[in-house]
């Protein structure tokens, strides 16, 4: 970490995006997380992300709960609203937000202790409501502000710091949101910001439950020999399925690639995802495929990375309860307080 | 692209772009580090070693340090190292217990023909050294052009008197008050070896129909400078041309201001942007209410019958030919006429070499200049050795301290037996800076200050006295204040790709996207895939290998802040900062080594 703020000064050629802001105007405080986390690395990546898609600070919202993870908001999106909820409890201070506000983007950050241990209902049930987020979890397989002990998701046998080995079944963050209906799911690595910022990308864009799982290695706790969460595991074992880039609707699309090889997918909102086939016989719109595949490649010792599952047709929360269209701070008195009369009519309804 | 050797001493020495760029090699950031700290004794000490005359060089250096300096690369304006030299020079106190004392003589014996600054160099160098230098000097005092074409209210006589009595307390053989009429009588006198630093003493004239009939009111700049300067000139009419757009136009101009010209206006040919003169010098005379006029060419002295009344000057215009030369052609529009009462001609200077007879060994080129080899400064007598203006024109005193250096170091070599062209590898070191988790020996804070002007006197009362000093100078506040804005160039980063886990820590936090781990490539190719494109060529791109992934590591060092904050970041210590020292080897036992 460092005690100093960065300094003010940019590249003289760092360019602009359409709003007239550079990558610079899109960051926060600086980190005060280890030096090396892998949660910076993450926070880079969404800070690129934004700035590419042009999104007006303004009008994001970055959520999050407890843990290394959680504090990481503060470091990004400086000019965003944010809101650091109670532990575990970032996904239901989400779904209220959005109700009251559909107009804004929503960004979750948890990490694996607030969403797959103190938070896996509040997780699961963001998930299965189909609200329209982004939902990011810096899984790091490791409790680092307790100092290293493991988490639920660190995988069976591997090795803490101390050389203890784990005995308990990890929790798979990824397998939960396929069958829970995320229509958007995806698993990437901090130390792969050319396949981590493209998914962010279209997490963002993406109109239904999107999450993704991003192993975020700890350098203090979850680094060493024997871990699975390592840099160097990690690059050993990662088997990425696709490559994708993401182009906003009515951009312009410059990447090619050769017959066969790459397939276009068009999301609600107009953009285009275009994923560059690694594993040619992978299915993103496949849901039971996807799981099938994951659990054979897990039992291989592969670590699968890359856009796993995608609908294009998401259906989110608003549209199933059937909610008013505007934000309800845009709501004028009268259509709030519709008046007595409404207010009998619809006490009548329900005698 | 093949990994960096940062063993290398040009390596790292090119990061210091300051350094780099001072014909002399001076370590501005140590010695702005130490100002900041308020050593200014030791800053001066760092100065005086390298340059020699910090406090004349902190009025009057031509910085080409400043137009090199990184920080004009990341803002408006680079750090105003020249005048923080003189802060080091103004507060020093009494330095002279750290002045060498004289040497015990080697029974060598050295003359120096003028003592200017290319020449005191050499005498002091090698009078520290135990040589015997015998200074010969026309004038009375030692000092040369310092001393007879600087005006005072730029650079006050005691600045000079002090540094260059830090070298005559050297005890070198003075020679004053006569001139030199033949170098061969010189060397009959059995000296071991002879430096000629006697200056480009001619001042160019102006041809052109009535000049020599309206001669009494039309003077040779750096003549009638010399002649202000010694008192003999006190006034002069009240409207002035001065003509040439150089820094000596400029001080004949600005010390016509304070000797009774009211109508004072600079007459030049080319356009203003072409100009000689340093834009501050420039600024400086249109400050005191100094008219520059460009392109007109002289066409004639008008004159009453020997009396001058003006001059009539051809309007042009830049024109330039398919090979991009420019020429200066006539407008066709009427000419221009200034009246006058005196002329003063500063269109440049000119090497004159009469003295020197030409059947003793120097060689002279078709210009008339000698034949020198500029990395030795020997001429093609192998006693005689030329520097300073005298050796390829007319350059600046930084120029000629670094002649005197290199000079100094060929005659120690050769008078010992060794082969001058076999130069001394400068003195290096590299130094870790980390004192904590975040803490370094440098403040690695980046300032956001814009450059801060230096006070001035207010003209009212500078245009009355010549002798009074113009600048203030920086106060101690001010000083600070300036200082931090350097970026301190010299702690460099170094990468060690062995201990780099490539976490990306420190792509992330700098803040000029300096860091890109990709596959390599050629520079070219690097070059353009960079995080942020290194367009600027003259820059290096700093290339290390030993990664895991079998990436690389290319750092562009262009507009690198050295704020530390990749070496903060770094979770096993791949990056350092370290702190990089040059000091160029002198004469003396150093550059007798190896």
């Amino acid at each position: 970490m460092t005690y100093l703020p960065k300094p003010k000064f940019r590249h003289p050629s760092l360019p602009a995006n359409a709003l007239g802001f550079t990558r610079r105007d899109y960051e926060g405080a600086v980190s005060t997380l280890c030096a090396g986390c892998g949660h910076d690395s993450i926070s880079a990546a969404i800070i690129q992300a934004c700035f590419e898609l042009s999104l007006p600070p303004h009008r994001i919202a970055k959520l999050s709960g407890i843990g290394c993870s959680s504090k990481t908001p503060t470091y990004f999106l400086g000019a965003s609203h944010g809101f650091n909820s109670v532990h575990g409890r970032m996904p239901s201070v989400l779904t209220g937000a959005n109700l009251a506000n559909r107009d804004l983007v929503y960004l979750g950050v948890s990490g694996d202790g607030d969403s797959a241990s103190i938070g896996l209902g509040q997780f699961a049930h963001a998930i299965r409501r189909g609200v329209n987020m982004l939902y990011i979890v810096e899984n790091n397989g490791v409790y680092g502000l307790t100092k290293g002990q493991f988490s639920a998701t660190s995988d069976r046998g591997s090795k803490s710091k101390k050389g203890v080995v784990n005995s308990d079944e990890p929790i798979d963050l990824i397998g939960m949101a396929l069958q829970l209906g995320a229509t958007y799911v995806a698993r990437s690595f901090s130390g792969d910001k050319a396949q981590l910022v493209p998914l962010i990308k279209a997490g963002l864009l993406h109109g239904g439950a999107a999450f993704i799982d991003c192993i975020s290695p700890c350098v203090a706790f979850n680094n060493h020999e024997g871990s699975t969460r390592s840099f160097d595991y990690v690059r050993a074992h990662n088997e990425a399925v696709n490559r994708l880039d993401v182009i906003p609707a009515r951009g312009e699309i410059t990447t090619q690639y050769a017959p066969g090889e790459s397939v276009d997918v068009r999301q609600h909102d107009g953009s285009v995802i275009r994923l560059k086939k690694v594993a040619a016989d992978y299915d993103t719109s496949d849901r039971v495929a996807a799981l099938t595949y994951l659990q054979r490649r897990q039992e291989a010792g592969e670590i699968v990375t890359g856009l796993l599952y995608l609908d294009e047709e998401p259906v989110d929360l608003h549209a199933a309860l059937k909610t008013v269209e505007k934000p309800l701070n845009a709501l004028s008195d009268a259509e709030l307080c519709p008046g007595a009369g409404e207010i009998a009519k619809i006490n009548a309804s329900l005698r | 692209m093949k990994p960096t050797d940062i063993a290398a001493p040009d390596y790292f020495h090119k990061v210091v772009d300051c350094q780099w760029a001072c014909p002399a090699h001076t370590p501005v950031p140590e010695y702005i580090r130490l100002i900041a700290g308020k050593r200014f004794a030791d800053a001066y000490m760092v100065n005086w070693n390298s340059n020699v005359f910090p406090g004349v060089l902190g009025r009057t250096c031509d910085r080409p340090c400043e137009p090199a300096c990184r920080r004009g690369r990341v803002e408006a304006e680079p750090v105003a190292i020249c005048r923080l030299k003189r802060v080091a020079a103004d507060n020093k106190g009494d330095v002279t217990a750290r002045m060498p004392a004289p040497a015990a003589r080697n029974g060598k014996r050295v003359a120096v023909i003028g003592a200017g600054p290319a020449s005191l160099t050499v005498a002091r160098d090698l009078l520290a050294s135990g040589y015997h230098v015998t200074i010969f000097e026309q004038d009375p005092f030692a000092g040369g052009m310092i001393r007879t074409q600087i005006p005072k209210f730029r650079l006050p006589e005691s600045v000079i008197d002090e540094e260059v009595g830090f070298i005559l307390a050297l005890e070198p053989e003075l020679r004053l008050g006569k001139r030199v009429d033949s170098l061969k009588a010189v060397l009959d006198e059995g000296f071991d070896a002879v430096f000629v630093g006697c200056g480009a003493p001619r001042g160019r004239d102006l041809d052109v129909p009535g000049r020599a009939e309206a001669a009494a009111n039309i003077h040779v700049g750096i003549d009638w400078l010399s002649s202000v300067s010694f008192g003999h000139t006190t006034s002069i009419g009240k409207r002035v041309i001065v003509l040439g757009g150089g820094n000596t136009a400029m001080d004949c101009c600005r010390s016509s201001r304070r000797l009774g010209g009211e109508e004072v206006t600079v007459v030049v040919r080319s356009g203003f942007e072409e100009m000689k003169a340093s834009p501050w010098e420039k600024e400086d005379a249109m400050h005191e209410g100094i008219p520059i006029r460009n392109f007109l060419v002289p066409k004639e002295v008008l004159h009453d019958r020997g009396r001058l009344t003006g001059m009539r000057f051809t309007k042009v215009k830049p024109e330039f030919d398919a090979k991009g030369r420019r020429n200066l052609v006539p407008t066709g529009e009427a000419d221009v006429e200034i009246p006058c009462d005196d002329v003063l001609v500063a269109i440049g200077q000119e090497n004159s070499f009469p003295w020197i007879e030409r059947d003793i060994g120097v060689e002279f080129d078709r210009y008339g200049m000698p034949v020198v080899d500029p990395k030795t400064m020997r001429s093609t007598n192998p006693k005689v050795y030329f520097g300073g203006d005298a050796a390829f024109g007319p350059k600046n005193i930084i120029w000629a301290v670094a002649h005197g250096h290199d000079a100094a170091v060929s005659i120690d070599r050769v008078l010992h037996g060794l082969d001058p062209a076999e130069r001394p590898a400068p003195g290096t070191s590299l130094v870790s800076q980390k004192m904590g988790i975040h803490e370094w020996s440098y403040d690695n804070d980046i300032a956001a200050d814009l450059r801060h002007k230096v006070p001035q006197r207010d003209p009212s009362e500078t245009l009355k006295d010549i002798r009074v000093e113009v600048e203030l100078g920086y106060d101690d506040m001010l000083a600070y204040k300036e200082a931090e804005r350097c970026l301190n160039c010299d702690v460099q980063t170094v990468f060690t790709g062995k201990l780099c886990i490539e976490c990306d820590a420190c792509v992330d936090i700098c803040p000029m996207d300096c860091i890109t781990f990709t596959d390599d490539a050629p520079e070219d190719e690097l070059r353009a895939k960079l995080t942020a494109p290194a367009t600027n060529a003259t820059q290096d791109i700093y290339v290390a290998d030993g990664l895991k992934t079998g990436r690389i590591m290319a750092k562009d060092e262009d507009v690198c802040l050295h704020c530390g904050l990749c070496a903060e970041r770094c979770p096993t210590g791949a990056w350092d900062m370290r702190k990089f020292l040059l000091e160029m080897t002198h004469a003396g036992h150093a550059c007798r080594k190896g």
